[in-house]
C-alpha cells in the first residue's frame, strides 16, 4: 500500500503491538502528530517535558518487558530526550525512540531546531538511524524494534527528517528482519554448560551473582528453580532486585558498594562465581584485584563484551540466560545440595554478626523505616520506582521484593529525575498494582512538572519523598569523605510539597510521625490519586554499610552499635 | 603489568553513511588510540575493508574487538597475527637533490619516481610499515618537503 511516511511510523507502531506512545509534539515532527490524532489504535501520554517521555517508556518497557515507545521533536525536543536515552543505554533497557528532523534540503545548513542528532546519539543507543527517503522506513522501523528488543536490549533511535514523513512510498511491514550483520547468539554452548556444572558440582563455596539480565530475560521464575534445586546461596545487584523472594532462604542480599555485609563477605570467600546476567559494575565489585580472589567465574551473559571485559572468566558462556538457565536445571542433578551446608551456616553467621538493619529511633523517623513499612503496608501489591540517592539505597536495601519487574530505578546512569516518570510508565504497564515512587527532596524538583500529566491522564503515582533537607548521598560522602563540610547540598529551602501537588490537582500529606505515614499512605492508596507524600526523616542518617569507592567488598564500613544504656 | 603491542585489527562493514563515525567514537569513547586506518569499499560487494592499527594489551584489544564487533554494521573483525602487510608512503623531493640516489632508495623499498614537476618530484613506495619507516629515515638527508603515509592494510596469509 501507498501511504505517507508518517502514515509508515503509526502502521509500524500498530503492527508491534505498541499501546502506548509517550511524547511531546514540535515543527519538525507534526506529519506523524496529525496521523496520532487520526488513530485510534494506540494511546499517546502526553508528558511535560521530553526527558520525562522518555523515562516514562523506560518504566513502561521494564514493568512490561515489551518495547518502550517515546516521540519527540528536532533541536530541543531530542536534546531534552538524550539524558534519558543515556539512561536506557546503561540499563539496557529496550525503547524505540523517534525524533523529527528538519527536512533533507535543510540538512547541514543551521536550520532551525536543527542539530545533529545521530551524532549525539551515537554514544548512548545500541543502535540510530537517520532515515532518507520513506521507502526506508518499514525497514528501519521494523529493525529499530528488533535490535531495541533482541541480544542485549538497548535503546533505538530513529530520526526522520519531515519532508521523509510526507513522501509517499510502498509500505510493507511483512518482510522478516535480516540484518546480515546482527545475529545475537542466544544458545548457550552445551558443552560449555556443562563444564559449568560440573564445575558446580565439585565447587566447595559457589555463589549465584544475578544481575538484571536475569530480568530482561524473563528468567527470574527459572532461576528460582536452579537455586533451590542446587541449595546455592545467591547474592542480587542492585538491577536484580526481585529474582528471588525477600524471603528465599537461598538470598543473601544485594551486594556492592551497599550491600549487605554478608553478601559480601560471601563474594569475598566463594570459590566459584556463578555469573548470570550481570557486568561486574564497580559499585559492585569494589577494588577489582581483590574481588572474588580466590574464585574461578562462571559468567552467562548474551553480550560477548560482557564477558572477560573486567574480571576474567574461566567458563565464559554466551547466551540468553533464560536458555543457559534451562539447560542447567536439567543437568541439576549432578549437584548436591548438601554440599553446601556448611558453606550456608559460614553465610549465615556472617549475616548475623552484621545483619542489614538500621537504629530505630522513638521521636524521628528513619527513612528505613519508611521503605519496610511500605513493604508491610503493600508488599506484593506495589511496585517501586525510585529517584538516585539515599532514598534509592534503602529502598534496595529494605524492600521486601516478591517478584521480578517490581523493582525499576536507574541504576547504571544514576539519573535524578528519573523516578516519577518512571512511575508512570509503570502505571501504564501495571495498572493493577500500586505504583510508588520513592524519591527525594532533591530529586523529585528533577521532573515535577510530571504532576500534570498524572493527573491528566489518571495515572495516580504515589510519591514517598524520603525528606531529608539534603542532597543526602551527597552529603554523606561530604561528612565521611571531606570532613563534614556540606558544599552546596543543604536543601532546607523548600516548597510546600503538598500545595505543589494540590496546585496540579493532586493530593499532599505532610508527614512527621509513623501513624500520619500509616493514614496517608492507606488514604492515598484508597482514594487512587496522584499523591506526593512529604515524609520529614531523620536528615543525618546514612546509608550503612559501605564499601568506600575503590575499596575492597570485605572492608565494608559497617552500622555503628548501639550504645547501651 | 600489562604489555602494550602493536595491533592491526581488519574490520568488515557495510557500506552506510555513518559507519566510520561509529567505529571512530568507539576508540575515543572507550580512550582507545588509533595509529592509522585505511578504508576502501570491497570490490563487488555491499561491504568496505577497514584496516586498523591500534596499540594496546591482549586484554583491551580483546575488548576492543568485541565491541567492534557489537556495532550493528560490522560484519567481521580479524585480529591479525600472521599477516602480509604494506603501506605506501608519497614523498615530494627538491628536483635539485641528488635523483639518482633518491631513485636507487625507493628501488629498494618497492618504489620510483612517479612524478616530476616545476622544481620539484614526487616519489611513491610501498612496503612494509616499518620498512617505510627506515624509508623515511633513510631520505631525510635529501631534504625531503612534504611526506604522505597511507596507512597499512594488511591481508592475513
Ligand atoms: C548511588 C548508586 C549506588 C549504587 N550502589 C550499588 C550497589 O551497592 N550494588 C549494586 O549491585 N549496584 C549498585 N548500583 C547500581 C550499579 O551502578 C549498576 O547499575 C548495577 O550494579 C549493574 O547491575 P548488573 O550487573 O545486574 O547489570 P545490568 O546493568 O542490569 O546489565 C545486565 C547484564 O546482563 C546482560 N544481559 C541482558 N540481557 C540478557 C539476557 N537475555 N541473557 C543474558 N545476559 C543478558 C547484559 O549484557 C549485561 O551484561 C548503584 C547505583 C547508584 C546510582
Ligand atoms: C541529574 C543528576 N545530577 C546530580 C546527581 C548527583 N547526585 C547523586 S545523589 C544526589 C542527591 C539526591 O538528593 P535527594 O534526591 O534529596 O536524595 P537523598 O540522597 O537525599 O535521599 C545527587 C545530587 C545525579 N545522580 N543526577
Ligand atoms: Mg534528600
Amino acid at each position: 500500500m501507498q501511504i505517507s511516511g508518517a502514515q509508515m511510523v503509526i502502521e509500524a507502531l500498530i503492527a508491534e503491538g505498541v499501546d502506548t506512545v509517550f511524547g511531546y509534539p514540535g515543527g519538525a515532527i507534526m506529519n506523524v502528530y496529525d496521523e496520532i490524532y487520526k488513530q485510534d489504535k494506540f494511546h499517546h501520554i502526553l508528558t511535560r517535558h521530553e526527558q520525562a517521555a522518555v523515562h516514562a517508556a523506560e518504566g513502561y518497557a521494564k514493568a512490561s518487558g515489551k518495547v518502550g515507545v517515546a516521540m519527540i521533536t528536532s533541536g530541543p525536543g531530542f536534546t531534552n530526550a538524550v539524558t534519558g536515552l543515556a539512561d536506557a543505554y546503561m540499563d539496557s533497557i529496550p525503547l524505540v525512540v523517534i525524533s523529527g528532523q528538519v527536512p533533507m534540503s535543510l540538512i547541514g545548513t543551521d536550520a532551525f531546531q536543527e542539530i545533529d542528532a545521530v551524532g549525539i546519539s551515537r554514544s548512548c543507543t545500541k543502535h540510530n538511524y537517520l532515515v532518507t527517503t520513506a521507502a526506508d522506513l518499514p525497514r528501519i522501523l521494523k529493525e529499530a524494534f528488533y535490535i531495541a528488543s533482541s541480544g542485549r536490549p538497548g535503546p533505538v533511535h530513529v530520526d526522520i527528517p519531515k519532508d521523509v514523513t510526507a513522501q509517499i512510498a510502498e509500505f510493507d511491514y511483512s518482510k522478516p528482519v535480516d540484518i546480515e550483520t546482527y545475529k545475537p547468539n542466544t544458545k548457550g554452548n552445551t558443552r560449555q554448560i556443562k563444564k559449568a556444572m560440573e564445575a558446580i558440582a565439585s565447587a566447595r563455596r559457589p555463589l549465584f551473582y544475578l544481575g538484571g539480565g536475569v530480568v530482561s530475560s524473563n528468567a527470574a521464575y527459572d532461576v528460582r528453580e536452579l537455586v533451590k534445586r542446587t541449595g546455592i546461596p545467591a547474592v542480587e545487584t542492585f538491577m536484580a532486585r526481585g529474582t528471588l523472594r525477600y524471603d528465599d532462604p537461598h538470598l543473601i542480599s544485594m551486594l556492592g558498594m551497599h550491600g549487605s555485609y554478608a553478601a559480601n563477605m560471601a563474594m569475598s570467600e566463594t570459590d566459584l562465581v556463578i555469573a548470570l546476567g550481570a557486568r561486574f559494575d564497580d559499585r559492585v565489585t569494589g577494588k577489582l584485584s581483590e574481588f572474588a580472589k580466590n574464585a574461578e567465574v562462571i559468567h552467562v551473559d548474551i553480550d560477548p563484551a560482557s564477558i572477560s571485559k573486567l574480571v576474567n572468566a574461566h567458563y565464559p558462556i554466551v547466551g540468553d540466560v533464560k536458555n543457559v538457565v534451562l539447560e542447567m536445571i536439567e543437568m541439576s542433578s549432578i549437584v548436591n545440595p548438601e554440599r553446601y551446608e556448611g558453606w550456608r551456616e559460614t553465610i549465615s553467621n556472617f549475616d548475623e554478626l552484621h545483619p542489614l538493619t538500621f537504629h530505630e529511633d522513638s521521636e524521628r523517623i528513619k527513612p528505613q523505616w519508611v521503605i519496610k513499612r511500605i513493604g508491610e503496608l503493600l508488599g506484593d501489591d506495589a511496585n517501586i520506582s525510585t529517584d538516585v540517592g539515599q532514598h534509592q539505597m534503602w529502598s534496595a536495601q529494605f524492600y521486601p521484593f516478591t517478584r521480578p519487574r517490581q523493582w525499576v530505578s536507574s541504576g547504571g546512569l544514576g539519573t535524578m529525575g528519573f523516578g516519577f516518570p518512571a512511575a508512570l510508565g509503570v502505571k501504564v504497564a501495571a495498572p493493577e498494582k500500586v505504583s510508588i515512587n520513592v524519591t527525594g527532596d532533591g530529586s523529585i524538583l528533577m521532573n515535577i512538572q510530571e504532576l500534570m500529566t498524572a493527573v491528566e491522564k489518571k495515572l495516580p503515582v504515589i510519591n514517598v519523598i524520603l525528606n531529608n533537607n539534603f542532597l543526602g548521598m551527597v552529603r554523606q560522602w561530604q561528612t565521611l569523605f571531606y570532613d563534614k563540610r556540606h558544599s552546596e547540598t543543604d536543601l532546607s529551602m523548600q516548597p510546600d510539597f503538598v500545595k505543589v501537588a494540590e496546585a496540579f490537582g493532586g493530593i499532599g500529606y505532610r508527614v512527621t510521625t509513623k501513624d500520619e505515614f500509616d493514614a496517608a499512605l492507606k488514604d492515598a492508596v484508597a482514594k487512587n490519586v496522584v499523591a506526593i507524600i512529604d515524609v520529614v526523616v531523620d536528615r543525618l542518617e546514612n546509608v550503612m554499610p559501605m564499601v568506600p569507592a575503590g575499596g575492597s567488598l570485605f572492608n565494608m564500613m559497617l552500622l555503628e552499635k548501639k550504645e547501651k544504656k | 603489568m600489562e604489555i602494550s603491542e602493536r595491533r592491526v585489527i581488519s574490520v568488515i562493514v557495510v557500506n552506510e553513511a555513518s559507519v566510520l563515525s561509529r567505529i571512530t567514537d568507539l576508540f575515543s569513547a572507550r580512550g582507545y588510540n588509533i595509529t592509522s586506518l585505511t578504508v576502501a569499499p570491497i570490490p563487488d560487494s555491499k561491504y568496505s575493508r577497514l584496516t586498523i592499527v591500534t596499540s594496546g594489551s591482549v586484554r583491551v584489544v580483546e575488548q576492543i574487538t568485541k565491541q567492534l564487533h557489537k556495532l550493528i554494521p560490522v560484519y567481521k573483525v580479524y585480529e591479525h597475527a600472521d599477516l602480509v602487510e604494506k603501506e605506501m608512503a608519497l614523498v615530494k623531493f627538491p628536483i635539485t637533490e641528488n635523483l639518482s640516489d633518491i631513485s636507487a632508495l625507493c628501488g629498494a623499498y618497492n618504489g620510483k619516481i612517479v612524478n616530476v614537476g616545476n622544481g620539484v618530484i614526487i616519489t611513491m613506495v610501498a612496503d612494509e610499515p616499518r620498512r617505510v619507516d627506515h624509508y623515511l629515515d633513510a631520505i631525510k638527508r635529501y631534504n625531503p618537503k612534504e611526506i604522505v603515509r597511507s596507512g597499512a592494510v594488511a591481508l592475513e596469509r
